[in-house]
């Protein structure tokens, strides 16, 4: 019943989205192509913290990463972008999982402020690198013409394209986490010392967690350098990784729509807070993060999950 | 020479800024095993609050004193009105309130307030103390002085009276510390409360050195939870300590590693801290914790 | 054939009765002209977002008043948190959603930078923006960009002739923030002293973050560097730290103090007017709590401004003259163009400021634009601070002449 729903709305979801384009305007098309580019970078979070448990305050450094390798391949050596967002997800894949090994020997608290140093240390070392990076001034970037002649707008184009993406890395995600080492990710969260009696190698899994986690940031990274057309170290500050986590969390830890949701909420809601109040529009997000805990304290695919599963409940009841 | 040792002073004046906002935060962390976000921003707001009282001509320790009460209050209040709905919910739920309060704090400063800097008094006098060719900031000093003294307190109250004995074991295990007749639902608030004032107490002593406006403690913080971090979360003497350490590492860096000079100090403060979580996982000072599989 | 002259007839009557005004250009009707801004309204940066706050009192006054060629400005201010992504979406909602007449006043080096070359490819005004980085000036190649205030590197080089003018023997030691702005500064010195003083005078720089606490270390190398001049390019929080600190620690160098910290009020009192006593910088605005222009008109008029349009913003904060004056001159741009508000005429107008003065200018300096200067704002002049005001000395600079 739920699974079946489950299915139903997917494909509901996915003709939605397929439709979009024919529907709303290029500004509109951009913020959603936006809310792409962001469900990837939650869901390489929720991979890492949702259902393996590290806590990470530190994945805009990854996403930082991955942008500005696309940046630079492009900018540098003129490198087809298809083909940076490839470079974007290996390079993060690998460093994620170099910062996976000393993270091992960290839990919990230790391990988010660890992950938060290096939110931190990114904007000063993009400026370092100033012959690399552009220092303050970023690198600008073309937005890609649609390609093969296509009649369509840069924007429509962009918007499948990160559509086609993140399908990709979605179903990918989806295969990971429902086999073998998605059994053993979940079971290192739920209690890593009986997962290593059982024969899982936690180090290895963490670590490789870590860097597919790191991987999945990468290539949003990068997608957000195609879309936004510009990378500056002042786009990538402490808060962007405070708002990865608040996107997974209010999303719903553990779940893979969970990213969508939570990609939308950090997408439009800031928006919304400012028309309410020009004065002071954090206190407003402020409170919309808080009543949204308070109402959905396990995000929002936790809420629908609990409505659906009372729905069946009160299914089976009535047929007895 | 006399630059190694005016740097050193100097690390350890600003050191002790991180250090007294260290000590809130771990105190808080020790009273309720929260890691509060929100905390350099209610700090941030408790010395509005000072400079309030102060500007309608109250004296110096006297509106010193009625914002520590004023903050303790305060911090009661946002535990049993803010957290407590979401006290039971995952740890991670959490942390997004105590980031949501971080953000209304900051926006209602802002908006109350203006974000223009505004100049706060210090009870220590203005001229320098000379040592030799070392000069020593009066205020720097005192600073210090206060955090120490807050630091004296909150370990005696943790290990000698009942309250502070009370207030750990509900931290730590409130399903025991129920059995036992604790009313945890109030130890928390308490604790709060506590963080509260020796977090309004770190910001009347920072804000004369980096002055007041709503975006004061957002640098201050960072380095403060890199002096938990690195002094231990489990204890209050090392997260002084740990302020210390940072504090002076950083000018060291910035000063005598040509390359490297002022501009990655950050940075390098923050790798050094990594390499010592690698070989101490729980900080310096910290007990690891033990878990029951 | 006939048809298509009566045709043509037909349009050519149609288009006279019809002027090139309303319809047909974005943003503008019989009674509206639309003005788009961002501004950091939340985030680490909102400090500004006074500005953004108190053009759009001045509108309000302005539309209270009638409006600008009896249309009303429609002013949408949107919130970009100093954060590039977010400037380009909320950018492009004013163009392409809200369908503004041209931008205005968007503030921030990056997140200008973000929009610069959309701008220019959709061919929207993009008047007076809010930094001091020296490539808004940049006619040929971002016809549609304009700054607005003089730029930073301008404002380096003007110290760097007093320097060598006066202290042939100078040491220079530079503080500077460790991004564009502060990079602009070091350059315009550097640049001014030309590349052989530069090496001999220069002996030393130090750059802070934005977040870090303090700045005592750098000044304590800075002091020890022997240094006796002293470059100080911080914003305001740490001008008052750099002052302070130099004079407690007892270094007492030619002290150039950066435009962005020269506030009397914010700064100068709180470091101690001791300790403040004797610090050069360069002025091109009234800095409105220095006791000089008490009974300035120019400056009762914003302060009885400031009372009715805007009671919540502080009277002591130098962004809310800044926008007051900005807004001013936009006001005088739509002026200008009279009943055609094409995109192209509002460039053109910008384009044709000849010599215009604002009350809050400093005597003497005007605003000059024409197609292939797109800086309008390039005089300034040195003041010395005597213990109480800002004392100008010397003539008017001129980047233009140079």
């Amino acid at each position: 019943m739920t699974a079946r729903a489950g299915a139903l709305g997917l494909a509901a979801a996915l003709a939605v989205a397929l439709a979009l384009p024919f529907v709303v305007s290029n500004f509109r098309l951009f913020q959603f192509t936006q809310v792409g580019v962001y469900a990837i970078a939650l869901l390489g979070l929720n991979v890492l913290t949702g259902y393996n448990g590290q806590i990470s305050l530190g994945h805009g450094a990854f996403y930082a990463l991955g942008a500005y390798t696309t940046a630079i391949l492009i900018d540098h050596w003129n490198v087809p972008y298809p083909l940076t967002i490839i470079a974007a997800g290996v390079l993060c894949l690998v460093a994620g999982f170099l910062f996976g090994i000393p993270a091992l020997r960290l839990e919990g608290l230790y391990l988010a402020l660890a992950t938060f140093a290096l939110a931190l240390a990114i904007p000063q070392i993009l400026k370092y690198f100033e012959h690399w990076t552009g220092g303050s001034q970023g690198i600008v970037l073309s937005k890609p013409a649609p390609p093969w002649g296509m009649k369509a707008s840069p924007d429509q184009w962009l918007y499948y394209f990160t559509l086609a993406v993140l399908v990709i890395l979605f179903v990918l995600a989806r295969n990971l986490l429902a086999g073998r080492t998605g059994r053993a990710i979940v079971a290192i969260r739920d209690n890593p010392i009986a997962a290593q009696a059982m024969g899982v190698n936690t180090a290895l899994y963490k670590s490789l967690t870590f860097g597919v986690s790191a991987a999945y940031t990468g290539v949003a990274g990068a997608l957000s350098a195609i879309v936004i057309a510009f990378v500056a170290p002042d786009a990538f500050n402490v808060f962007l990784s405070i708002t990865f986590l608040t996107g997974v969390v209010i999303g719903g830890l553990a779940s893979i729509s969970g990213a969508i949701f939570g990609a939308l909420f950090i997408q439009f809601v800031p928006n919304w807070a400012q028309d309410i109040s020009k004065a002071a529009p954090w206190a407003i997000y402020g409170v919309f993060l808080i009543g949204f805990m308070y109402v959905m304290p396990f995000g929002i695919a936790g809420a629908l999950r609990r409505v659906a599963a009372r729905a069946a409940r009160r299914g089976t009841a009535a047929r007895a | 020479m006399e630059i190694f040792f005016q740097q050193v002073v100097s690390g350890l004046a600003t050191g002790g800024i991180y250090g007294s906002v260290a000590l809130a935060l771990v105190m808080i962390y020790q009273a309720t095993d929260v890691v509060n976000y929100a905390q350099g921003e209610m700090a941030m707001f408790s010395t509005y609050l000072a400079w309030t009282l102060l500007n309608a001509g109250v004296p110096y320790w006297w509106a010193f004193f009625g914002t520590l009460v004023i903050s303790f209050v305060g911090g009661v209040l946002i535990e049993r009105v803010v957290i407590r709905p979401v006290e039971n919910k995952p740890i991670l739920t959490i942390v997004i309130v105590c980031i949501g309060l971080l953000v209304i704090l900051n926006s209602v400063a802002g908006w109350i307030y203006s974000y223009i800097q505004k100049p706060f008094p210090s009870p220590f006098p203005p001229r320098p103390i000379m040592l030799g060719t070392v000069v020593f900031g009066a205020h720097d000093l005192g600073a210090i002085g206060v955090t120490l003294v807050v630091l004296a307190f909150l370990y005696a109250f943790f290990r000698f009276t009942t309250l502070g004995l009370a207030m750990r074991a509900a931290a730590q295990n409130p399903v025991s510390s129920r059995l036992c007749g604790i009313r945890v639902g109030w130890m928390l608030a308490i604790g709060w409360g506590l963080a509260a004032m020796v977090g309004a107490v770190a910001g009347m002593m920072v804000a004369p050195i980096v002055f007041l406006d709503p975006n004061m403690m957002a640098g201050i913080l960072i380095y403060a939870f890199a002096s938990a971090t690195l002094g231990g979360f489990t204890s209050p003497g090392g997260a002084v300590v740990g302020g210390l350490i940072v504090g002076v590492i950083e000018n060291l860096v910035g000063t005598y590693v040509h390359f490297i000079g002022t501009e990655l100090k950050l940075t390098v403060a923050l790798a050094m801290i990594l390499i010592v979580l690698v070989f101490k996982p729980s900080g310096l000072f910290g007990r690891a914790a033990v878990h029951r599989v | 054939m006939l048809r298509r002259t009566v045709l043509s007839a037909l349009v050519a009557v149609l288009a006279l009765v019809v002027p090139a005004t309303a319809a047909d250009t974005p943003g503008v009707t019989a009674t509206e002209i639309k003005i788009g801004n961002t501004n950091p309204y939340s985030g680490p940066a909102s400090a500004y977002g006074t500005i953004g706050k108190v053009i759009g009192a001045y509108f309000k006054k302005v539309n209270d008043e009638g409006g600008v060629n009896g249309r009303k400005i429609n002013y949408i201010s949107y919130d970009d948190a100093y954060s590039p992504p977010k400037t380009v979406e909320m950018v492009r909602k004013l163009v392409e959603q809200d369908q503004v007449a041209a931008l205005f006043q968007t503030l921030g080096t990056p997140t200008n930078s973000a929009i610069h070359k959309y701008m220019n490819q959709q061919k929207v005004p993009h008047l007076f923006v809010a930094t001091g980085a020296t490539k808004w000036n940049d006619p040929k190649n971002f016809p549609w960009t304009m700054g607005w205030q003089p730029n930073y590197q301008t404002e380096g080089r003007i110290y760097a002739q007093y320097i060598m003018k006066n202290f042939p023997d100078a040491k220079i030691g530079i503080l500077y923030q460790n991004d564009d702005y502060g990079k602009d500064y070091r350059k315009g010195l550097h640049d001014g002293l030309g590349e052989a003083n530069a090496k001999k005078m220069i002996v030393m720089e130090q750059t802070y973050e934005v977040t870090d606490p303090t700045i005592d270390s750098q000044i304590v190398n800075l002091k020890n560097s022997g240094a006796n001049v002293f470059f100080n390019v911080t914003i305001p929080k740490f001008a008052v730290q750099a002052i302070k600190k130099a004079h407690d620690i007892g270094w007492k160098p030619a002290h150039f103090l950066n435009n962005v910290s020269s506030s009397l009020a914010t700064v100068l009192k709180p470091a101690g007017v001791e300790a403040s006593r004797g610090l050069i910088t360069a002025l091109y605005m009234k800095e409105i709590t220095d006791p000089q222009w008490k009974n300035d008109k120019g400056y009762q008029d914003w302060v009885a401004f400031m009372k009715k349009y805007y009671p919540e913003g502080a009277l002591d904060d130098q962004s809310n003259a800044f926008g007051y004056t900005v807004a001013q001159a936009m006001v005088q741009v739509l002026k200008q163009c009279g009943n055609d508000l094409s995109r192209e005429n509002i460039l053109n107008q910008a384009e044709n400021l000849k010599n215009v003065e604002f009350p809050l200018l400093l005597p003497g300096i005007k605003v000059n634009t024409s197609a292939t200067d797109h800086a309008p704002l390039e005089q300034e002049q040195l003041a010395k601070f005597d213990g109480e005001r800002w004392g100008l000395f010397g003539e008017l600079y001129d980047a233009a002449k140079k």
